[in-house]
């Protein structure tokens, strides 16, 4: 175990200390014991840049289950550290923030941060293993933890149907995931990721690849928000907000943005991939944008805006994947390089803004856009957060969601070009739908920060009143949004020595050897398309901001029963009710349906066993020949039974049952069984003696002299069981393959046995084990009657001693 | 229903003199057994009919009285010889459950075939016999 696997697990053993923490200091915060961890893990990190940025990779194994071929492996290279360094700065951040958030007074710390860490270790081991088996088991674990996060206050009924809801969706995705994984470890031998990658060719010839990769792409949806799983994010806003800050916008849902990075050299090349994930990233894009701008609440609109932006950084990855099918690299790598900027802005912006959001809803006590107003005043700085990080979502100069904007048009603008299943003629929709989704991004975000800031101040709306937030809570977001500032200023400081080995790794074998991709990242290009673009996006934005009051209308055209909200909870509740129809239907309480049941199953399988295996034969060989007692006892046997059946009285049914006992007896005497017809006579008697104490001690009021209703199914499935017995029974006796090993009994019984009468050296000598457990069985039996009859249990449940004998 | 004790004087004559000559073909069963048609399981059964005989024709205090032996006791000691008897062939370092057999000269009887598996019968045939009247006997009760 090297200090790196030490590195990814120690938030899970600082959890296990943060216990006694929040027990026995309880004087200080427990939040600045948990903050240390991830900032000595991120100046851990920060210094492996140098290796990332020398173009060089760091592999460490520890065998975990050697014999599986999955061991615990460690692998960096630029996207594990991109991400690696998002998780642990922005940890910080949250934990700085969440200290000042959560009042040690009031809130079950201990709980929450160890929630916490635990999900800031999961998140670190699903970017940095190699293994995938590994991976999923991180990945599993971030749902979990994001589950419990989402559901901290959980006697809100809110907090609870949204963490179920985004633990049903991401851990479906997961078990997807989990399938692809296991296609390709079946494809390549292989749980390792390097190892995938080198294997390209096996894997893009193989029957697997599309199942594997739509499974995995599942994965990464689900995970990341993607239409239409991305349902369950504006749910998961009933966190705490430093929750939505850290999970919902900078890590987790940026899990599935990892593994489609990841995993792109694996799929990347075949064409089913850059459409599906660049389709459905656009998709989400304006389906995202478009519904945050109808939204009221701060955080509702912040989840849309994340899921429209999460659409963009996919879309922009989809479409860098054209780079593998043209010999442009750089043209169409672009596209990737434009995502992971966008990745590491986004995650700048929207924490910031998140925070923002939750000092908003701390300091007056709400969140809902319509009873806030005119707060610029009150909380300046907040003002400058917000303004900064809404400016920056919009696109706008000077802050680096401008930047990263400008190439996302670019790289939508290039894809164009592509002519992949002929996209000349559908290609053109790529830029118009982002331009589309960008000009409701500038709408929302403009809502966003006027309706908040702007407009009057409506104090009797507020539960407090309004202040400006401790300077703890502001420093978090201050740092953010200062790197959104500095980030447009110098962009390249991050070009060189996070985005290009990055995008080395998404894309290793576009490289020869030592060559490297270069970015350079510039703040204005000249008059190119897509500065006309964002000014398109401001003018037209601008202007349905002014008049969104007058076409809000069309929101209402999309009525709730269409919401794929609705969809979800129809399906969930519908699967409920359906499984509970479906166990109703079968499960009836009725002994005579489960019977049925069984008796269906066996003609169902005896007789498709039958005539599909070709299991029936009829020989007459070796059979003896029939006399006439067989056939007089024959006939007595079959009018008993038919007596027993169709009897009218239960006591005559009784009898003609004991007439069948007793021709079975006659069969064993003429079928030379003198020990079996003994017995068989006496059982017979003992038997029918109890039948007819049952049928005395029958209850007198329900008693009534019924003769049997005939029921169809009844007799088809008798007569089917009846029939199938006896083709087996001939069939059976038609092909035996070995003589019987009764010849061996007749020989030896009276040397090895000391007896004559085989049948009973049989059973007290050569199988005097059977007979053991058959005494065993009988003595059980009494023991059961005796204890039903003489131990009742009144109607309390008490058991009453068993009565005295007198 | 008929308070009155009727008078079963017929019944529980024959009784007398019939549930020996039952008990003696059942013990004949048994020993038989081995050699021909018979052996604990039937007749442990006709053990217990001919005590069943005896309870129709007395009560069950009666033949309480004259039989102070609780069934249940009787298969639990059935099962135990039987075990016994199938560990005892440990002792000579064989499997379980291995019999022998050897013929012997007794006084009176001359030359006699002896074998353990008649052992094991008799846990049979004790076991039948405690099963078959603990059965009946607690129904009886009941009520």
């Amino acid at each position: 175990m090297q200090l790196l696997h030490f590195a990814i697990l120690s938030p899970f053993l600082f959890a296990f200390f943060i216990p006694f923490f929040a027990k026995y200091a309880k004087k200080i915060h427990t939040g600045w014991f948990v903050l240390v961890l991830p900032i000595l893990l991120f100046i851990y990190f920060i210094r492996m840049l140098s290796i990332t940025m020398a173009g060089e990779t760091v592999r460490s194994v520890l065998e975990w289950i050697p014999s599986l071929g999955i061991n615990f492996t460690v692998y960096i290279d630029g996207l594990g550290l991109l991400f690696a360094l998002l998780i642990t700065g922005i940890g910080a951040l949250v934990v700085l923030y969440s200290i000042f958030y959560l009042s040690k007074e009031k809130e079950q710390l201990g709980p929450f941060y160890v929630y916490l860490l635990m999900f800031m270790g999961a998140m670190l081991g699903v970017v940095l293993v190699d293994n995938v088996m590994v991976l999923y088991m991180f990945w599993e674990l971030t749902s979990l933890s994001s589950f419990l996060l989402i559901g901290y206050w959980y006697k809100r009924e809110k907090s609870r149907y949204g963490a179920t809801k985004s633990l049903l969706i991401t851990v479906f995705g997961g078990l997807c995931m989990l399938g692809g994984f296991i296609l390709l470890y079946i494809i390549t031998d292989s749980f390792s990721i390097r190892e995938m990658i080198n294997q390209v060719h096996l894997i893009a010839s193989h029957d697997f690849f599309i199942p594997a990769m739509i499974l995995i792409l599942l994965g990464a949806f689900t995970k990341s928000a993607q239409f239409p799983f991305y349902i369950w994010l504006p749910d998961a806003m009933e966190a705490p907000t430093p929750v939505s800050a850290y999970l919902h916008s900078a890590t987790m849902v940026k899990a599935g943005i990892y593994v489609i990075a990841r995993f792109s050299p694996v799929f990347a090349f075949s064409s089913e991939w850059f459409w599906i994930v660049s389709l459905t990233g656009i998709i989400t894009m304006v389906w995202g944008s478009f519904h945050a701008v109808k939204q009221t609440d701060l955080k509702a609109i912040l989840a849309f805006s994340t899921v429209s932006q999460l659409g963009m950084v996919v879309s922009m990855l989809g479409a860098g994947a054209a780079a593998l099918h043209y010999d442009n690299t750089e043209y169409y790598t672009v596209a990737t390089m434009a995502a992971i900027f966008h990745l590491i802005n986004h995650a700048t912006f929207k924490g910031s803004l998140f925070m923002a959001a939750g000092i908003i809803d701390h300091e007056t006590g709400t969140r809902d856009i319509r009873r806030l107003g005119g707060l610029m005043a009150i909380m300046p700085i907040t003002f400058t957060i917000s303004l900064i990080g809404t400016f920056s979502m919009a696109g706008l100069p000077p802050f680096n969601g401008f930047l990263s904007k400008e190439m996302f048009f670019t790289s939508m603008l290039r894809v164009t070009h592509v002519d992949l299943f002929n996209v000349q003629t559908w290609g053109v929709l790529f830029p118009v739908l982002a331009w589309i989704g960008s000009v409701f991004t500038f709408i929302y975000s403009m809502k966003l920060l006027f309706q908040t800031f702007r407009g009057t101040y409506q104090p009797d709306k507020l539960e407090k009143k309004a202040h400006e937030a401790p300077i703890g809570m502001l420093i978090s977001p201050v740092i953010l949004v200062a790197f959104a500032v500095s980030l447009f200023f110098f962009p390249n400081i991050l070009s060189y020595s996070v985005i290009e080995p990055a995008v080395s790794s998404i894309y290793p074998t576009l490289l020869d050897s030592h060559e490297k991709f270069h970015v350079h990242i510039s703040q204005w290009h000249g008059f190119t398309a897509e500065v006309f673009m964002t000014l398109g996006i401001i003018v037209i934005g601008t202007a349905g901001y002014l008049t969104l009051s007058k076409w809000k209308g069309i929101y209402q055209l999309f009525s709730e029963k269409l919401t794929l909200n609705r969809l979800y909870d129809k399906l969930t509740i519908g699967m409920e009710k359906g499984s509970y129809q479906v166990t109703k239907r079968y499960m009836t309480g009725f002994l005579r349906d489960y019977l049925l049941y069984v008796f269906a199953a066996f003609i169902i399988l005896m007789g498709s066993a039958l005539v599909f295996k070709g299991g029936f034969s009829f020989s007459t060989e070796g059979t003896a020949k029939i006399g006439v007692y067989e056939i007089i006892l024959s006939v007595v046997m079959i009018s008993a039974t038919a007596a027993t059946v169709f009897a009218k009285s239960r006591l005559t049914a009784i009898i003609s049952l004991g007439v069948v006992g007793y021709t079975l007896a006659l069969f064993f005497v003429i079928f030379r069984a003198p020990d079996l017809a003994l017995t068989q006579l006496v059982i017979e008697t003992i038997s029918v003696a109890l039948f007819l104490l049952c049928f005395y001690h029958l209850p007198k009021l329900r008693w009534k002299k019924k003769t049997r209703t005939f029921r169809l199914n009844n007799f088809i499935i008798s007569l089917g069981v009846g029939i199938i017995v006896t083709l087996l029974g001939i069939a059976s006796s038609s092909q035996r393959t070995k003589d019987s090993i009764a010849s061996f009994f007749t020989k030896h019984s009276h040397d090895l046995g000391g007896g004559d009468n085989v049948v009973n050296v049989i059973l007290v000598d050569f199988r005097g084990f059977d007979t053991m457990f058959e005494i065993t069985v009988l003595t059980i039996a009494a023991l059961g009657i005796y204890g039903m009859i003489k131990t009742k249990v009144n109607e309390e449940g008490k058991s009453v001693e068993p009565r005295e004998d007198k | 229903m008929n308070q009155e004790k009727t008078n079963d004087m017929i019944l529980q004559t024959v009784t007398k003199l019939v549930s020996f000559i039952i008990l003696l073909f059942s013990f004949y069963l048994f020993l038989s057994g081995h050699n021909a048609p018979g052996g604990g399981f039937v007749g442990g059964l006709i053990t217990s009919s001919s005590i069943v005989l005896l309870l129709l024709a007395y009560d069950l205090k009666t033949v309480k009285a004259i039989l102070p032996v609780n069934f249940i006791y009787v298969a639990g000691m059935g099962l135990l010889i039987a075990i016994l008897t199938g560990a005892g062939a440990f002792v000579f370092g064989a499997p379980f459950l291995s019999h022998t057999f050897g013929y012997f000269h007794l006084p009176f009887l001359g030359k006699t075939e002896l074998a353990t598996a008649t052992l094991f019968d008799l846990g049979v045939y004790l076991v039948v016999v405690g099963v078959t009247m603990t059965i009946i006997q607690t129904i009886g009760e009941e009520e």
